[in-house]
C-alpha cells in the first residue's frame, strides 16, 4: 500500500516536471534587449530616467503580448559614468548574454568605448547620447536618438538670427557637454551670420562666473549671450546674470532643459530661451502638433508610475526602445543584419523626441526644427512660436 | 575701469570666502591627528543637504540649520568611532585612506537617502546683491566672511586657551606624553571629529546659497578648499582664510583680465611657487616649531 501510493506520487512528480518542461519550451524564447547606463555616478540624471523608462515599457510591452508575440527581456548594467565599465558591459552583454540588440549609452564617452565592440560583433546599438561624432562619421551598426549638440547650436542661432541679432557672447563649460557645445556654435555660427565677439569658460566647480559675465557685457557690440553647460554651472551662471542686470537676451542650451533647472535658478531665469524636446511642454503643444499625442501619454504615463516628473533624458529612452522595436516588427525576426536594414529604413516614426527619417547616410534622422524654442515665463516653459 | 577691477575683486572675495570656510573645517583634524580629513567634503555636504531635508519637512529654516549640524556631528563622532578609533595604531597615511572610504560611503548613503538633484538652500538674507561703485557683491559673501571670521577667532581662542584645544594641540604633537600627563587621547580624538563636522557643516550651510548643494558637492567643494588650507599652511584657521580668500581672488583676475581658460592654470602656478618657497604654506611655520 505504502509502495505503491510512492510510485503514485512519484508518477505524478514526474509527469508534472515533464509538463512544465514542455510548457517552458513552447513558450516563445524571449527578445533579449541589452542595456548599459549611467544609472548611478555624475552621469545619473541621464541614467536613472533612462532605465525607468525601460524597465517601464519593456513590463508594459509585454503585457500587451510581447513582439512578434515573443516576450522582450530587458537586460542591463550599470557604468557609473564611466566609459571602461561600459566598454566592459558592452562586451559582456554581446558575448555573454547574447543580446539581439542594445538600447544604451548614457554619455558620449560610453557610447563611444563601445562602438568598436558593436561594430566588431555586428550587432544593432541605439545610443541615447548627444555629440555628433557618434553618427557622423556614419557608422554601420550604430544609430542614435538625441539631436546632436551641432544641432542645438543652429536651432539657437537660427532663433538669434531671426530676431536680428548678429554679435553674441559665448560662454561654456569647461566639460565635455559645454566643450563640444563651444566648438560646434563657433563651427557653425558664420553660417548664419552671426560672429562670436566674446568666448569665455568656467569650470565644473566654480562657485561665481561673475567676472566672465562682466567681461561679455564689456565687449563692444554684443547682442546677446549664449552658455554652454550642464550640472549646476548654468544655473549658477543665471544667477551672476541676473544680479549683474545685464540687459541681453539670454539664451541656453539643450543641457539644461529641465525642470530641475527651473527650481535651481529660480526668478533669475525669467525671459531666457533655450532649444528643448517637445517633453518639457506636453500640455501646451498646439493640437495639431504631431508628436503632441505620443509626448502627452508618455508624460502621463512615466508619472503614474514612478511618482516622478517625466525628463528629456528618458524620452531618449522611449524612443530607443521603440525604434528597436519597430525594426524587429518590421523585420519579422530578430536577424541582427535585418533589424539593422530595417532600422536604417525607419521614415517618420513620430517619437518623443522628434520625428525620425533614418537613411543610410542619417542615423540619427532628426533635423534641428525637432527642438522646440522655449522660454521662461512666470517660471514656467512657455512655447516660442 | 574701477568698476570692473571692483566687480573681479568682488567676484574673488566671493569665490575665496567659500574655500576659506572649506579650507577652516581641514583645519581642527589636522591638528588633532596630522590626518587630513577626506571625508571633510561630506560634512558640508550633509549640512547643505541636511538643510534642504528638514526645511523639506516644512521645519523653518533656522532649526533646519540646527538640526542638519547636529547630525554632521553625530556623523562625524560616529566615523572617529567606528572607522578611525578600530585603527587607532595604524599610522597616519593609513588613517587618511580611512577617511577617503568613509566619504565615499557617506556619499552613498546621501545618494540614496537624500537623491542625485542639485537644491537651492535660499540665501540667509535675500536674493538681492549688494551694489556698490558699480559692481555688484552677492550678499551671501559677507554671511560666509562673517561667519569665517567669527570661527577663526573662535578656533584661536578654542586652541589656545582652552584645556580641551590644548589637549588636541598636545595629542598631534606627541600621543604618547599626552596619555602619560592624563590626555584620554581617543577622546580627544572623537572631539575633534565632532567639532571637525560641525565646522564643516556650517560652511555647507553657509555657502549652499552660491554654490547649491547635492549629494556630491563635497568632492567638488573640499579640493579647492584642500588646496586652500594647504597653501595657508595645514592647521592654522587664518592660514587656510587668507589662503582661500587669496586663491579666489587669483582666479578671479585672471579669468577678467587675462582668460577665463588660465584661471586654474594661474591659480595652481600661484600654490606651487608658494610652497616650493615655503613648504609649510604661509602661516604653517609657528605650528611646527613649537614641536
Amino acid at each position: 500500500m505504502a509502495k505503491k501510493s510512492l510510485l503514485r506520487r512519484a508518477g505524478v512528480l514526474a509527469a508534472t516536471l515533464a509538463t512544465s518542461l514542455l510548457v517552458s519550451a513552447q513558450a516563445a524564447e524571449p527578445i533579449k534587449i541589452g542595456s548599459f547606463l549611467s544609472v548611478t555616478g555624475p552621469a545619473s540624471f541621464l541614467g536613472d530616467p533612462e532605465l525607468k523608462t525601460l524597465e517601464m515599457y519593456v513590463e508594459k510591452i509585454n503585457e500587451e503580448g510581447g513582439v512578434l508575440g515573443r516576450p522582450l527581456e530587458l537586460i542591463h548594467y550599470d557604468d557609473v559614468g564611466n566609459a571602461s565599465n561600459a566598454r566592459n558591459f558592452a562586451g559582456r552583454l554581446i558575448r555573454s548574454d547574447r543580446v539581439d540588440i542594445i538600447v544604451g549609452g548614457s554619455t558620449t564617452g560610453a557610447t563611444m568605448a563601445a562602438v568598436p565592440l558593436v561594430e566588431q560583433a555586428r550587432i544593432p546599438f541605439i545610443s541615447l547620447a548627444g555629440a555628433v561624432t557618434i553618427v557622423d562619421p556614419v557608422k554601420e551598426w550604430v544609430f542614435k536618438v538625441p539631436q546632436s549638440d551641432r544641432m542645438a547650436a543652429e536651432r539657437i542661432l537660427w532663433d538669434m538670427r531671426r530676431r536680428g541679432f548678429d554679435k553674441i557672447g559665448l560662454i561654456s563649460g569647461t566639460g565635455g557637454f559645454g566643450a563640444s557645445g563651444r566648438q560646434q556654435t563657433l563651427a557653425v555660427a558664420s553660417e548664419y551670420g552671426i560672429e562670436v565677439v566674446a568666448d569665455e569658460t568656467y569650470g565644473p566647480s566654480d562657485s561665481d562666473m561673475t567676472a566672465q559675465l562682466t567681461n561679455i557685457r564689456n565687449t563692444d557690440g554684443v547682442d546677446a549671450i549664449l552658455n554652454f553647460g550642464f550640472g549646476q554651472g548654468p544655473a549658477i551662471v543665471t544667477k551672476n546674470y541676473a544680479a549683474l542686470d545685464i540687459n541681453l537676451p539670454f539664451y541656453q542650451s539643450h543641457g539644461v532643459a529641465s525642470d530641475a533647472f527651473l527650481d535651481l535658478a529660480g526668478d533669475a531665469a525669467e525671459g531666457l530661451r533655450l532649444p528643448a524636446s517637445p517633453i518639457l511642454i506636453p500640455s501646451s503643444l498646439p493640437d495639431d502638433d504631431p508628436q503632441r499625442e505620443v509626448v502627452q501619454s508618455y508624460a502621463q504615463e512615466y508619472r503614474d508610475h514612478w511618482g516622478t516628473r517625466v525628463s528629456t533624458f528618458g524620452g531618449y529612452a522611449y524612443d530607443g526602445l521603440m525604434l528597436a522595436v519597430q525594426a524587429i516588427e518590421a523585420a519579422g525576426t530578430t536577424d541582427k543584419a535585418a533589424v539593422r536594414d530595417e532600422l536604417e529604413n525607419i521614415l517618420g516614426y513620430v517619437g518623443v523626441t522628434g520625428i525620425f527619417n533614418m537613411a543610410p547616410d542619417d542615423h540619427n534622422g532628426l533635423t534641428p526644427e525637432s527642438f522646440r524654442i522655449l522660454e521662461v515665463k512666470d517660471g514656467d516653459w512657455m512655447l516660442v512660436e | 575701469m574701477f568698476s570692473e577691477f571692483l566687480q573681479y575683486l568682488f567676484t574673488g572675495i566671493t569665490i575665496g570666502a567659500t574655500y576659506a570656510l572649506v579650507a577652516l573645517g581641514f583645519t581642527i583634524i589636522y591638528n588633532a591627528s596630522h590626518v587630513i580629513n577626506f571625508a571633510q567634503g561630506e560634512f558640508l555636504m550633509i549640512g547643505g543637504m541636511g538643510t534642504v531635508a528638514f526645511m523639506g519637512l516644512g521645519i523653518p529654516m533656522f532649526f533646519a540649520i540646527i538640526l542638519a549640524v547636529l547630525l554632521a556631528c553625530l556623523v562625524g563622532i560616529a566615523l572617529q568611532r567606528l572607522a578611525i578609533a578600530p585603527a587607532k595604531n595604524a599610522d597616519v597615511v593609513t588613517l587618511i585612506i580611512i577617511t577617503i572610504g568613509a566619504s565615499i560611503f557617506i556619499r552613498g548613503i546621501a545618494q540614496v537617502v537624500w537623491g542625485k538633484d542639485y537644491h537651492v538652500v535660499p540665501p540667509f538674507s535675500g536674493d538681492e546683491p549688494i551694489r556698490l561703485g558699480g559692481a555688484v557683491l552677492n550678499s551671501q559673501s559677507l554671511w560666509v566672511l562673517g561667519i569665517g571670521a567669527v570661527l577663526v577667532i573662535a578656533l584661536i581662542l578654542f586652541f589656545t586657551r582652552t584645556l580641551i584645544g590644548r589637549a588636541i594641540l598636545g595629542t598631534s604633537m606627541n600621543k604618547l606624553a599626552a596619555q602619560l600627563v592624563g590626555v584620554k587621547t581617543q577622546m580627544v580624538l572623537m572631539l575633534a571629529f565632532g567639532l571637525s563636522a560641525l565646522l564643516g557643516s556650517v560652511a555647507g550651510v553657509t555657502v549652499a546659497p552660491i554654490t547649491f548643494t547635492a549629494y556630491d558637492i563635497g568632492i567638488l567643494l573640499a579640493l579647492k578648499g584642500f588646496v586652500a588650507a594647504a597653501m595657508g599652511g595645514l592647521g592654522s584657521g587664518l592660514g587656510a582664510v587668507v589662503g582661500g580668500i587669496l586663491l579666489g581672488v587669483v582666479e578671479a583676475m585672471t579669468a577678467g583680465y587675462i582668460s577665463s581658460e588660465y584661471k586654474d592654470a594661474v591659480a595652481f602656478s600661484m600654490i606651487l611657487l608658494v610652497l616650493f618657497f615655503m613648504p609649510r604654506g604661509l602661516f604653517g611655520g609657528r605650528t611646527v616649531e613649537r614641536v
